[in-house]
């Protein structure tokens, strides 16, 4: 079932690639309030992934998840005019960079409580396979999640009851500002390992391998095993929130920064394409982001009047605050 | 009419809500033997699919039952002690109470959280013992203190059938009440709809949870001297303030019981809400666990930080001597 053509997960590769760059000048620009977290350098772990996966199967990404929810197959379009804050955007410009949500193709959300999401897409993997739906699920998360105790609850909970969920760690060497050898006692596949979780290291800059890795994975797991974790090994190019674009945080030398760089996802899996397939690509993929940014634009800002619809699934009305 | 034991009310509860619905499992601590005697007998009834004994990992269970939500079941997720609810704020508030706002409508979280001994268990000191149901009701979540069986039973089902996450504390002093019940009337009580436990003319207390029966033990001790009317609002959040207001605009006093911490307790919201609204005759009194309270081991001490009928019973006779 998965997807191995390498032209499609370039394209996957460049669309998140340039989304993010455009999504940056929006940032500058003012369109975007509150920045975002870029998943520059990274989109070759999202990308490789979510090849592996089926269109009913379920993920839940991270801060820096734009990347993943652009994987697993939602309208950039809609996901631009999220950021934007628009009404027309995946969420109705309630949710924005962080919260970025599309149920209707199994993106349960980018989630902003580090190490937060494993434990719910387990609950969410568990509950649709009740119900008879063989669902498998990938819960992307950072190095820095890999020291909450509720995550490790979450690989106790998803091995004890075998539930089939993907564990991607992309460990991108830093939490912030935090390098792993400053956080991580121990190794993050060990932590797997201690609950008896199979689990492997990838190249996170090459798309291809992190596809292939998840591909034998989710074939075991839909063949009744439980879960395995993969700790994609990537580094990211940018900023860890564009706030830093104006705080320049010496935490980096430019020489990791231009030796990370030099191991770029979008080359590594374009030099498979042919050049002239890679622009014909490369220009599909302008186009669909020109067409996105218009349409998040052009999209009306929410009515304050609705500032408090959907607090309440079940049509309850909250007070307000005056 | 058979005896029903608040505790078996919710064990009904949970036996028809499964019945009825096969969305419905419950998942929690020990809850295949019962070890808080509200679920035996469930797992021989519905099977090990259905009643999940989980690991001591409440953050990870409590977000699973959000993740089954998400996919369409209904979990009713048992705490063996009302202290874990602290534990799992994080998961309850940021995760299953936001997502149906932050993802723009597209889900739903129909959780219920089921707290079988809030509150003081006598005995078991500080880390058994909180009751924070304002802290849920301060945060926006549906929150429901039944007194009575039938409230038990009812308000139980109705926050299965809820399709946002529900709190449902059941107060350790409330668990041992037996009320004659006829079983056929056992049904759903509406969400946010209070009840007069007791008609008066002189003063409104509002009573929570267990403190229902002792507003009701001094109303009756005081009945030559004072006329109460006792208001049970059953559920913190949403508040039945149109309920209270109608039984407050008669007596023109108010005064509130409640075993919650004094600063920002529901108390306050209840009085301050009222005030809003309506002029009172005397001020308003609350009768509370003091600010910051940790219940203290020793019974006298325990006893000493609760809310009791001794300074319910001061707090109505200094309500109707004040004059605003
Ligand atoms: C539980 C929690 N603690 C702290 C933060 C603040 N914070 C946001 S992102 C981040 C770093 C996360 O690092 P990592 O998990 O490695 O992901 P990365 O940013 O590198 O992609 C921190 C500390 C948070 N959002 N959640
Ligand atoms: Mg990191």
């Amino acid at each position: 079932m998965t997807d191995a053509d390498p032209a499609r997960l370039y394209r996957t590769v460049r669309l998140i690639r340039r989304f993010e760059e455009r999504a940056i000048a929006l940032v500058r620009s003012g369109h975007i309030v509150g920045g975002i977290h870029p998943y520059l350098g990274q989109e070759g772990i999202a990308a490789g992934v979510c090849a592996a996966l089926d269109a009913g199967d379920l993920v839940t990404g991270t801060h820096r998840g734009h990347g993943h929810v652009l994987a697993k197959g939602a309208d950039p379009a809609r996901m631009m005019a999220e950021l934007c804050g628009r009404e027309t955007g995946l969420n109705r410009g309630r949710g924005g960079s962080m919260h970025a949500a599309d149920l209707s193709i199994g993106v349960l959300g980018a989630n902003a409580i580090v190490g937060a999401s494993p434990a719910i897409l387990t609950g969410a993997v568990w509950a649709h396979r009740q119900r008879g739906n063989p669902v498998v699920g990938a819960s992307f998360f950072g190095d820095g999640a890999v020291n909450e105790g509720m995550l490790l609850e979450a690989f106790n909970l998803a091995a004890l009851w075998r539930v089939p969920v993907l564990l991607v760690c992309e460990n991108n060497g830093y939490a912030t500002t935090m390098p792993v050898a400053g956080a991580v006692a121990g190794t993050i596949t060990g932590r797997a390992e201690a609950f008896g979780i199979p689990a492997v290291v990838v190249d996170g800059q090459d798309p291809e391998a992190v596809r292939q890795v998840t591909a034998a994975a989710v074939a075991r797991m839909r063949d009744g095993g439980g879960p395995e974790l993969v700790e994609a090994r990537t580094y990211r190019f940018d900023a860890h929130h564009t706030f830093e674009h104006a705080v320049r945080l010496a935490y980096r030398t430019p020489q990791e920064v231009a030796d990370g760089r030099s191991r770029d996802p979008v080359d590594i899996q374009g030099a498979r394409l042919s050049p002239a397939d890679r622009e014909a690509v490369d220009a599909e993929v302008e186009t669909t982001l020109d067409a996105a940014v218009a349409f998040a634009l052009a999209g009306p800002e929410p009515d304050p009047a609705g500032a408090l619809d959907h607090l309440y699934a079940s049509g309850l009305t909250a007070r307000g605050g005056s | 009419m058979p005896r029903l034991s608040y505790r078996k009310a919710l064990t009904r509860a949970l036996t028809d809500e499964m019945t009825r619905d096969e969305s419905v499992f419950l998942l929690g601590e020990d809850i295949r033997v019962g070890a808080s005697n509200v679920t035996p007998g469930l797992l021989k009834r519905f099977g090990p699919d259905r009643v999940l004994d989980t690991p001591l990992s409440e953050q990870a269970f409590t977000s699973f039952a959000t993740g089954a939500a998400l996919a369409g079941l209904r979990p009713v997720v048992e705490f063996q002690i009302p202290s874990l609810l602290f534990l799992v704020f994080e998961q309850i508030v940021n995760h299953a109470h936001k997502f149906p706002m932050m993802t723009g409508g597209q889900c739903s979280v129909p959780v219920t959280y089921l707290v079988p001994g809030s509150g003081s268990r006598t005995g078991w000191a500080g880390q058994h013992s909180d009751h924070p149901y304002s802290l849920f009701a301060h945060v926006g979540i549906v929150t429901v203190v039944p007194a009575t069986p039938a409230d038990a039973y009812g308000l139980l089902a109705s926050a299965i059938r809820h399709d946002d996450p529900v709190v449902v504390f059941a107060p350790a002093a409330a668990l041992e009440v037996r009320d004659d019940v006829d079983f056929a009337t056992l049904a759903p009580v509406p969400l946010g709809r209070g009840v007069v436990r007791r008609a008066g003319d002189d003063v409104t207390v509002v009573a929570v949870g267990h403190l229902v029966h002792d507003a009701l033990a001094v109303a009756e001790e005081l009945a030559d001297q004072v006329s109460v009317e006792v208001f049970d609002p059953r559920t913190i959040y949403p508040f039945d303030l149109d309920g209270l207001l109608d039984s407050v605009s008669r007596t023109g006093r108010l005064v509130v019981v409640d075993d919650s911490n004094r600063s920002c307790g529901i108390a306050a919201e209840i009085i301050t809400s009222v005030l809003e609204r309506v002029p009172l005759v005397a001020p308003p009194r609350r009768v509370t666990r003091p600010d910051g309270a940790v219940l203290p081991f020793a019974p006298v001490l325990d006893r000493a930080v609760q809310p009791g009928r001794e300074q319910l019973t001061a707090a109505i006779q200094l309500t109707m001597k004040d004059r605003s």
